[in-house]
């Protein structure tokens, strides 16, 4: 049997798919809250925003993280940021079937045909990250954009589309 | 170890990422090369959901948002099967539907169309298959409305549907169409598709299911990545 086709998201899908973010009276299945901050210990912000072909931040993307190892799942749309930013508060991965540490993330706009996948990785991650079969995958000079920065906040992470900065998208 | 390996995306029914004549693609496509990975646990497993995940009227998008009066249009029920490629039923599967009103309004903050929005249609819903994969709800059939992607576009009725199978692999987001829509062959999303795709994505008239006196049946199937016939060793 063939595949049936994908179609975009489009610009519409938040009161379907992330609803209580955009404050629409429907309940969300899934948020940015994969660890409660609260709750529990060794707990991470990841912070991103997503950019197009001419650098400009996409207020309508939404953007869908997978922790395999913690079997957490989280959705956000960057519309109701004020930066457009995406947010998910969520457990630091360590290393899983001998792979350096990383959430699967899917992207989600208008303009894709097709949503993109990636992943995230963490730059205090050194010596993992170099011996991680998927990076190795990757040419040297692009596995940086698929590296999380560290900072105060959490860990930074962004998406660009297009451009010398693309991101590695994944076909999986 | 012997492992499943799930097929990628079949881009002779697939869209491809750069369409220009989708004019929002030619900043947001990726540019280069995907970079093709074995697929890994990561890649292998996603998130579970259940019945228990949803409302009770999270199937009938007719009712889930009732204010004061029964939704506007034309009253529709819409029934299908999930399977794989391998034309094995996925049970369990999540499915995710939003759409515009029988107008062409989206209740979203931002849609800017010049049609009435609907008290008592919100346009979002969800259910999930069963055991043999088969799915079901009611809604209302969702109006064609104008966009800005070229002069006099106006996309052709559609519901939007964000499907989970059994991981992450093989998550599709697409939409279903109206048989006989006149505005298909104006459409740069759906002529995205290349043309052996493009009957997948047209939901077909169904009388079996059409419920007298109260809603006209629509039949659309999904078929999600399946796994190649012969597992690979994991060396």
């Amino acid at each position: 049997m063939l595949q049936t086709p994908s179609q975009t998201v489009g610009p519409y899908f938040a009161y379907g798919l992330t609803p209580e973010q955009y404050l629409y009276d429907f309940k969300s299945l899934s948020n940015n809250v994969l660890a409660n901050p609260l709750d529990e210990a060794n707990v991470v912000n990841v912070v991103g925003k997503v950019f197009d072909g001419n650098g400009d931040v996409i207020p309508d993307a939404m953007i869908e993280i997978w922790d395999t190892q913690h079997q957490r799942f989280g959705r956000f749309g960057t519309g109701t940021d004020p930066q457009n930013r995406f947010i998910f508060h969520t457990f630091k991965p360590t290393s899983v079937d001998g792979q350096a540490p990383h959430l699967s993330v899917i992207v989600f706009m208008r303009g894709q045909l097709i949503h993109s996948y990636t992943r995230i990785y963490f730059e205090d991650e050194v010596e993992l990250n170099a011996q991680d079969e998927i990076l190795s995958t990757v040419p040297v000079d692009r596995r940086d954009t698929l590296i999380a920065s560290k900072n105060a906040a959490g860990y930074e992470f962004n998406i660009y589309m297009q451009g010398e900065k693309e991101t590695v998208f994944f076909e999986i | 170890m012997s492992q499943l390996i799930y097929n990628t995306f079949d881009y002779e029914v697939q869209p491809p990422r750069l369409a220009p004549d989708y004019k929002s693609t030619v900043l947001r496509a990726p540019s280069k090369p995907l970079v093709v990975v074995k697929q890994s646990l990561s890649e292998l497993t996603g998130p579970v959901f259940g019945d228990f995940n949803l409302g009770k009227f999270d199937h009938d998008l007719t009712k889930n948002s009732i204010k004061n009066g029964e939704p506007m249009g034309e009253r529709i029920v819409v029934h299908g099967k999930v399977m794989n490629e391998n034309g094995r039923p996925i049970p369990n599967t999540l499915i995710e539907i939003w759409q515009a009103n029988a107008a062409g309004r989206y209740v979203h903050k931002v849609d800017q169309h010049d049609a009435p929005l609907d008290p008592n249609f919100l346009g979002a819903g969800r259910c999930m298959t069963d055991a043999e994969g088969n799915y079901r709800f009611y809604t209302i059939k969702p109006g064609a409305y104008p966009w800005g992607n070229h002069p006099n576009a106006w996309r052709p009725n559609h519901i939007h549907f964000s499907l989970f199978g059994a991981n992450i692999t093989n998550r599709l987001v697409t939409q279903m169409y109206f048989p006989g829509d006149p505005l298909l062959q104006y459409d740069p999303i759906f002529l995205g598709v290349p043309p052996k795709g493009r009957e997948l994505l047209i939901s077909t008239f169904d009388l079996s299911i059409t419920e007298p006196n109260f809603a006209l049946g629509y039949r659309f199937d999904f078929v999600l990545r399946g796994h190649q016939a012969t597992p690979f060793e994991n060396v």
